[in-house]
């Protein structure tokens, strides 16, 4: 293990290589730029294929081609680049194609600005294309939690063949901060035999992906099988951290960035001896909505702060069943919320 | 302890270079520490800041809203960032660059000719490091050995030829401010 000073985005695309990606597909903006460049450069290191495509739909395309032939495939993005991948997604979706796609938050809407931003949250959870489809979404709130997330964001789009997106935003692209990597890149390089994918019919039977499914209730029937799955994959892999719970009357609900500033808030609210808390989804889908509602006895009401104009806030107060009442505080385009807002906020509503 | 630091600066003054350096040498020394950039619609040649957070204890953001210490290389900078400095702060003035007068009176200030003394030193872009030298002389939040083992690490083995002058820079930095 070595502790290595680099940025998110750098951080992020080491890790992707460490978790067996060896292909990856983009087109520049920022702030995400560090992962197309340190892939350029990587990439031929491992014997591994970086595409600078052009045009983000071609990316996604690019590694949807690359999917179906069983490689760990990878495109990256901010907002706007991010909008243009959807129907790409869908149809990842729709053929059952593991990919990971990141999305490096931008303010929006439109080509917005370059700073950090929290407002795709409901593009991200709820799908973002078209059709009956959802995809696994992961919110790392610190750098060392990018190396383990962006691993299990392979892993789990392979164990359910679905596109998994990794979720973070400008300030979490850019910064740096200490991160312990581990020595070898072999580490944890996928190796389970995919019994599906398009290698060649010799001596077997041709297999088919499709997405497009004409017969007669064929469609409804897929739909059904990916409900399935989607029920599974809500009682099995929903992450989520929780601090306080048994005790706190005040709960704030962030999670990535700002749930870094929320825990500085719990800290220095508690040492004045208030009961105040934190529940920082890790998964954004499946969202935590068990966990919120468990809390609900104690907890009188809930914050929650996001670098939005309110958007995870709709799966907080649908999580709890609106048992309590729920409260918002966001900035948005490129404003981070400070410490003492937070505390402003709190003491507003409680103390 | 905790420091909150904006080096600020032009594009090829080595801004970013100056709080990747800090704060190499801040991990080295086992400290929390943030580093982050302006990043984005920048142009080669126009300003630049990086924003560091060293401290003992976790950081929540990395941004630096009111900083502890300010290293300002050039005039824009310098405009930009008096303002904002927390009470009992420090600035770390480029005097070389920047003539104008120091308007706060609840800061400490520390000139620096870094640029008149990095064109005698042979290279201009050493000023950053003179800085570095100069900062750690009257604030000891980081050992300068430390600095001078972080910037032998960082600089990549085909420029190794501007280590040398780099140490040097540092030496004399923290000179000019024991004296």
């Amino acid at each position: 293990m070595k502790k290595v000073l680099m940025c998110g985005n750098e951080v992020l695309a080491e890790s992707a290589i460490m978790a067996g990606c060896r292909f990856y597909a983009g087109y520049p903006i920022t702030p995400q730029n560090e992962i197309p460049a340190y892939m350029s450069r990587r990439m031929p290191e491992v014997g591994g294929v970086f595409i600078q495509a052009e045009s983000e739909i071609s990316a996604v395309n690019m590694v949807f081609g690359a999917s179906l032939t069983g490689a760990r495939a990878m495109t990256s993005s901010s907002s706007p680049g991010i909008s243009l991948k959807q129907e790409g997604i869908s149809y990842l979706a729709g053929c059952e194609l593991p990919a990971v796609i990141v999305n490096i938050m931008r303010g929006g809407p439109g080509l917005g600005n370059i700073a950090p931003s929290q407002s795709d949250y409901f593009q991200a959870t709820r799908g973002g294309g078209h059709g009956d489809y959802r995809q696994i979404v992961l919110a790392p709130a610190s750098l060392q939690e990018i190396v383990d997330l962006t691993t299990l964001a392979f892993d789990l789009a392979d164990s359910y063949r679905m596109p998994v997106m990794i979720l973070g935003d400008g300030l979490l692209g850019q910064m740096m901060e200490p991160v312990v990597l581990a020595d070898s890149v072999e580490r944890i390089a996928y190796s389970a035999k995919k019994d599906w994918i398009l290698d060649g019919c010799k001596g077997r039977k041709p297999r088919i992906i499709k997405s497009l499914l004409l017969g007669n209730g064929e469609l409804e029937q897929f739909n059904e099988r990916l409900q399935k799955k989607y029920n599974e994959i809500k009682n099995k892999e929903v992450r989520c951290e929780i601090l306080h719970g048994e005790d706190s009357k005040l709960m704030l609900v962030a999670y990535g960035t700002v749930s870094r500033i929320c825990r500085k808030v719990v800290k220095t609210l508690r040492e004045e001896g208030k009961k105040v808390g934190l529940v920082r989804p890790v998964s954004l889908w499946p969202f935590p909505e068990k966990e919120l509602r468990a809390l609900t006895g104690n907890v009188e009401r809930f914050l929650t702060v996001e670098m939005s104009c309110g958007q995870m806030v709709e799966d907080v107060k649908l999580g709890i069943e609106c048992k309590k009442p729920v409260h918002f505080y966001g900035r948005s385009g490129g404003g981070v919320p400070t410490e003492e807002e937070i505390i402003k906020e709190i003491e507003k509503i409680m103390y | 302890m905790r420091e909150d630091i904006i080096f600020a600066g032009f594009g090829g003054q080595g801004i970013m270079f100056m709080g990747k350096a800090v704060s190499y040498t801040a991990m080295n020394e086992g400290k929390f520490v943030t580093w982050m950039p302006s990043y984005g619609a920048e142009v080669r040649g126009g300003t630049a800041h990086s924003m560091v957070i060293i401290s003992d204890s976790s950081i929540a953001s990395p941004v630096v809203r009111e900083p502890t210490i300010c290293v300002a290389m050039n005039k824009p900078s310098f405009d930009k960032f008096e303002g904002r400095i927390k009470e009992r702060g420090l600035m770390v003035i480029n005097s070389s660059l920047v003539e104008s007068r120091v308007k706060r009176e609840d800061i400490e200030v520390l000139k620096v000719p870094a640029t008149d003394m990095a064109f005698k030193l042979g290279n201009p872009r050493v000023s950053n490091m003179i800085m570095l030298g100069a900062l750690l002389a009257v604030k000891d939040f980081l050992r300068l050995e430390a600095l001078r083992e972080a910037v032998t690490e960082l600089i990549p083995k085909s420029r190794k030829d501007l280590l040398a002058i780099n140490k040097e820079a540092i030496s004399q930095g923290y000179e000019y401010c024991s004296r």
